[in-house]
């Protein structure tokens, strides 16, 4: 059936070369809604037809203006139901449908007036002879000359409620490219039913619109902040390193502190620095004998050492804690490494680390530690200095500044900053420097190995990359998934 | 690794012996503004030491340039402003008002550095390092016989305190600045070094309103009664703890003794309260602008740390006495009858190889070169008979100088870390990855691609969140507890991921559904027969939450890592493969519950969550969720 129409309609197209769907609609007898729908059918066929929407406006009356056709106005009915010697307001009130509308535009048209009489208000015709406009104008607009009125004039009586504007939308229909007058629903996907008869070489196929967006593939996502760990992993890989076992959260204080030489007074031994253990509250196996030449660097000295001269307490050794850097992982590896006949070693790992900080917008109380250590015999600080600049070049850094700087396990140490090409300025990135013979000697490392590492967060550079402001957008349950979803694939050098 | 420097607390801006008027005009700002490189993990933490510098240094230097000198010499300079501005940001403008528009420089100095904490040291410092002065000589002379001032000191100190030292500073000018720098530097070594008084309290005093010898004893509270600085009238020691228990700096302190049956207290020949370590001192032998002979003391639990202290504070102001560089001796006699002088001002002669400095360091510069390189850095070196060896002396303001590579890392510094030839070691080493992470991250790509997002929680929670919140006891679950949780967040290590994963489906209640959440990361598990007592275990944890909580899509993954381990499925429930055994769990809806058995061990738990779950981690739909255990599979 619409497939008939829409045929008609483009025999129609063809006879005239351009038809108004109203016109259309008055000709087939059809609805013009029906019409409408039939065209856009036939505007998705392809270039089958042109389509121009046309906007037209007519003046109707409304049933209270054919009234006013059929029998005057209201104000001339009002006074055409005065008789010559007056009648009471009140009578005429009764007798007219309209009066209070038809009285008052009398009234003001100047037609009648009204005197008191005896208190009563008495209405009485003021001129002999009107002109009953408004049903004249109603009568032109109906006979189909609505110019003759004025626009002031038809919104004067829209707001009477006597006329409406009416708005219809119709199309104009024209030739299209590719105008034919029959119609064959083009396709809209290739089957496997017309590759198999071959009837895809006489269809025609839809095209599609190439403006939308696809379909989001069905997918997971892994997490921003382990992408670039995964990068950071790849770099050290890359560089030969190998992976320290760092799974291992609960350290003791003696590999987080006393084997890194790092005082028992030392104020990141304080409670308000570090977590320590409840429960299980203590260490009880060292190796005993290293134990022992801990203590003895501490409070004596030795290897070249003047020691921090105090009273070096197993007590405070043996108590637990969340570890503070991976370092103390580091330190086991080393001292693993000197209970066998030497071998240079690269070691890198990138875990977590804890403390018990006063958290902020960057602070948080346990984030990702980056650290890579070389040791070997007879490494340099310039050895630190290249290997950093390779380092850093890979993750797309290639200005560095060092700064000396002081920590208690490392001499020299160095702060090392990065020039950020888009801050425009330099920024401190990570720290480093070369183990002191007090942390390396007690272990049984050998009198000329040296061993340089440095040490990073993952978060800071994560949060720099990513143009973050807030460490918890980046770390822990509040992070919104969707900013998870979105992040794009992680390249550090670009 | 890295990352803490010793650590100064806030910087109190009341001193012990300092007048109200000192306390008012102190500048320095806390130091834990300045922790913001604890993001990186990089903690330098630093004592900002301000500094009216440039016509001390005697050049014209642009603020560029003169930060440039800093940066080599190892010092950052904060910024640059007026104490007008300072206070303003500190206290507000209105506090403000009168203040010196002088400009200010601020910098960082680092915590072992004690020589470099006041305005003399560095400018000393700084000067030295340019090469315009040679490295003073400090000395301590004895006065003429039976006129060396003396502290005694009793038995009963053992029980509390028991290491004193003591100097004099004679004909010594203070004017209005180096006053206040001597007090302050007072207040830094306190907070550093002494750790807050703890271990060290430094006390000084107008030798001419004394009269030696002085007696440091220890005794019972109640027995002491004396006039404490700025106090009108005595009171009691008992008396001023309480008194001071309210006192907005002095309360800090007060636990160092508080007690203890006896405190310590310093007399002089006439029964004159000198101090009460580490506490208050007394108000008769205060010092003021007009003094001009100090007596310093130092009571100590520790005193390799109270000799420091000492040396520093004479190094730094004997240059105001006449005598420059002079300090004179006092004699502390021990209850053993030992006798000993301090200061000590001790140079102590270290000879470094050069071929040695140059290796560590990468550079190859003759002997001379070095020795005038160390000099610099106030480390009076010159080169020995045999020219492969440089002596250096290493003098009292530089207690720091503790190894050989103390003096390397000198040599770099001077010689500039940036000049350094850039080098790449020849250590040839094959690259291997931790197994067990290995695993972990291929596993993890797996789990993305069957459609779960990852996410990452924190390893701290409350003992709630691992305990009631999943209907269990926590006196059932082996977590390691933490000891001085600042929050509630810190209460525990997770022993489970799912806390974590729940939390993070609660922060996330507008994306739409299914969730589909996991997570592969470390729980730690209390064990007695781990090395420290605990252990962390690998765990992979993964929830589907939807209308309906969807047990099969769990289970669909459950069955796709088995495949992907090839675990095959053991249809007879066998030591070989994996299979699934009904449980009853606590966290889980009945009769939805399973654990998880591979090659015969439990790995995990599987099911939907108990409404009760669900309700207390603030959620409206079922959740149904996985946690194995990884390691097994490495």
């Amino acid at each position: 059936m619409s497939s008939d129409l829409s045929e008609k309609i483009l025999e129609y197209v063809d006879q005239l070369g351009s038809v108004d769907t109203l016109d259309l609609a008055k000709h087939m007898q059809v609805d013009h809604q029906k019409v409408v729908g039939i065209v856009k059918s036939l505007q998705a066929a392809g270039d089958l037809i042109t389509v121009e929407q046309q906007v037209s406006k007519r003046w109707e009356l409304t049933d209270e203006g054919k009234t006013v056709v059929d029998k005057g106005s209201h104000e001339f009915l009002v006074y055409s139901a005065i008789p010559a010697e007056g009648i009471a307001q009140s009578a005429i009130m009764q007798a007219i449908p309209n009066a209070r509308v038809g009285f008052s535009k009398a009234m003001s048209s100047g037609w009648i007036t009204v005197t008191k009489n005896a208190g009563e208000p008495i209405v009485a015709r003021k001129v002999d002879d009107i002109k009953d406009t408004v049903r004249d104008h109603l009568q032109l607009i109906l006979a189909k000359s609505p110019d003759e009125v004025t626009d002031e004039q038809k919104q004067e009586y829209k707001k009477r409620k006597l006329l409406q504007e009416v708005v219809t939308k119709s199309f104009l229909l024209g030739k299209g490219k590719n105008f034919a007058t029959s119609v064959e629903k083009p396709e809209t996907e290739l089957t496997q039913e017309m590759i198999a008869s071959g009837s895809w070489k006489e269809k025609n196929f839809k095209p599609y619109n190439l403006d939308s967006l696809g379909i989001s593939p069905e997918r997971g996502h892994l997490h921003t902040l382990l992408k670039v760990r995964d990068q950071f992993r790849q770099i050290f890989l890359e560089m030969g390193f190998s992976e320290m076992p760092t799974n291992n959260f609960v350290e003791s204080s003696f590999w987080n502190f006393d084997a890194l030489f790092q005082p028992q007074q030392h104020p990141a031994r304080d409670a308000h620095d570090t977590f320590f253990i409840s429960e299980p509250k203590l260490s009880t196996k060292f190796p005993s004998d290293y134990l022992e030449r801990v203590r003895r660097v501490h409070s004596e000295g030795g290897y070249g050492s003047q020691g921090y001269g105090y009273e070096w307490k197993i007590k405070e050794a043996q108590k637990n804690l969340l570890r503070t850097h991976t370092t103390a992982v580091s330190a086991r590896m080393l001292y693993q490494l000197a209970q066998k006949e030497f071998h240079p070693a690269k070691y890198f790992s990138i875990d977590r680390v804890f403390r018990n900080e006063t958290l902020d917008a960057t602070h948080l109380a346990e984030f990702y530690q980056v650290e890579g250590l070389i040791v070997d015999h007879n490494l340099t600080l310039g050895d630190l200095i290249g290997t950093l600049y390779e380092f850093f070049k890979k993750l797309g850094i290639s200005q560095l500044n060092f700064k000396p700087a002081y920590n208690p396990y490392t001499e020299p140490s160095m702060e090392i900053f990065c020039y950020h090409t888009g801050l425009h300025k330099w920024i401190e990135v990570g720290n480093s420097g070369v183990f002191r013979p007090e942390m390396l000697l007690p272990m049984g490392l050998p009198e000329d190995v040296n061993v340089i590492a440095w040490g990073l967060s993952l978060e800071r550079p994560t949060m720099i990359k990513y143009g973050l402001n807030n460490i918890r957008d980046l770390v822990g349950p509040r992070v919104n998934i969707q900013m998870v979803h979105d992040n794009p694939i992680c390249r550090l050098e670009k | 690794m890295i990352y803490r420097d010793e650590i100064n607390q806030s910087i109190n801006k009341y001193h012990q012996y300092s007048d109200k008027s000192i306390q008012n005009s102190e500048l320095c700002r806390s130091t834990e503004e300045n922790l913001d490189q604890c993001l990186v993990g990089l903690v330098g933490i630093f004592h900002p030491v301000t500094l009216v510098v440039l016509d001390i240094l005697d050049v014209e230097f642009s603020d560029d340039q003169f930060s440039d000198l800093c940066f080599e010499f190892g010092l950052e300079l904060d910024e640059v402003t007026t104490e007008k501005q300072m206070i303003t940001n500190e206290q507000g403008a209105e506090q403000s008002a009168g203040a010196s528009e002088d400009i200010v420089y601020r910098i960082e100095i680092p915590a072992n550095r004690y020589d470099l904490l006041c305005l003399e040291g560095l400018v000393l410092g700084l000067l030295v390092f340019q090469g315009k002065l040679s490295p003073p000589r400090y000395k301590a002379v004895t006065p003429e016989k039976g006129s060396v001032q003396k502290l005694i000191v009793t038995p009963a100190t053992k029980l509390i305190r028991p290491y004193a030292v003591a100097a004099v500073l004679r004909n010594i000018t203070f004017n209005q600045d180096s006053y206040k720098s001597f007090i302050d530097l007072q207040d830094k070594l306190h907070q550093n070094i002494c750790r807050k008084r703890s271990l060290v309290a430094i006390g000084t005093h107008d030798l001419d309103t004394v009269v030696g010898p002085f007696t440091y004893d220890a005794k019972p509270p109640s027995d002491i009664k004396f006039q404490a600085l700025n106090q009108d009238k005595e009171y009691t020691a008992t008396e001023l703890m309480d008194l001071y228990s309210t006192h907005a700096q002095l309360k800090q302190y007060l636990h160092i003794i508080k007690d203890s049956p006896v405190y310590p207290i310093i007399y002089d020949k006439n029964g004159v309260v000198l101090s009460m370590p580490p506490i208050i001192n007394g108000n008769h032998s205060r010092i003021t602008l007009n003094t001009r002979n100090v007596f310093i003391e130092c009571t100590a639990l520790d005193l390799t740390k109270a000799k420091i202290v000492l040396d520093t504070l004479i190094c730094m102001f004997s240059q105001y006495c006449i005598d420059k560089y002079t300090a004179e001796c006092c004699e502390v006699l021990l209850p053993d009858g030992t006798v000993t002088r301090y200061p000590e001002l001790a140079y102590r002669e270290e000879v470094v190889n050069i071929q040695k400095t140059n290796t560590y360091i990468g550079i190859s510069e003759p002997a001379d070169k070095i020795a005038k390189l160390l000099t610099k850095m106030c480390l009076k070196s010159e080169v020995a008979n045999s020219e492969d060896q440089v002596i250096v002396e290493v003098p009292p303001s530089r207690h720091d100088v503790i190894h050989a590579c103390d003096i390397y890392e000198d040599v770099a510094v001077s010689y500039g870390y940036n000049n350094i030839k850039k080098t790449i070691p020849k250590t040839a080493t094959i690259g291997a990855q931790f197994p067990l992470n290995k695993l972990s991250d291929q596993l993890r790509e797996q789990i993305a691609q069957a459609g779960f997002t990852e996410v990452l929680t924190f390893s701290l929670c409350s003992r709630d969140d691992i305990a009631t919140k999943l209907g269990r006891n926590i006196n059932d679950i082996p977590a390691v507890h933490i000891s001085n949780p600042k929050t509630l967040e810190f209460q525990v290590a997770r022993t489970t991921l799912v806390p974590g994963l729940l939390k993070t489906l609660a922060a996330n209640k507008k994306m739409p559904l299914p969730m589909k959440l996991f997570e592969v990361s470390d729980v730690v598990i209390r064990d007695e027969t781990a090395e420290v007592g605990a252990r962390n275990e690998r765990r992979g944890c993964a929830l589907n939450c939807n209308r309906t909580p969807g047990f099969e899509i769990i289970h669909g993954l459950l069955d796709r890592l088995m495949q992907l381990l090839e675990i095959p499925r053991s249809s007879n429930k066998d030591m070989t493969g994996y299979y699934l055994q009904a449980v009853d769990d606590p966290a889980y809806f009945p009769q939805r519950c399973a654990e998880v058995v591979a090659n015969g061990q439990v790995i995990g738990i599987m099911g939907v969550l108990h409404p009760d779950v669900i309700m207390k981690f603030e959620l409206t739909h079922p959740v149904a969720c996985l946690e194995i255990n990884i390691e097994p599979f490495v």
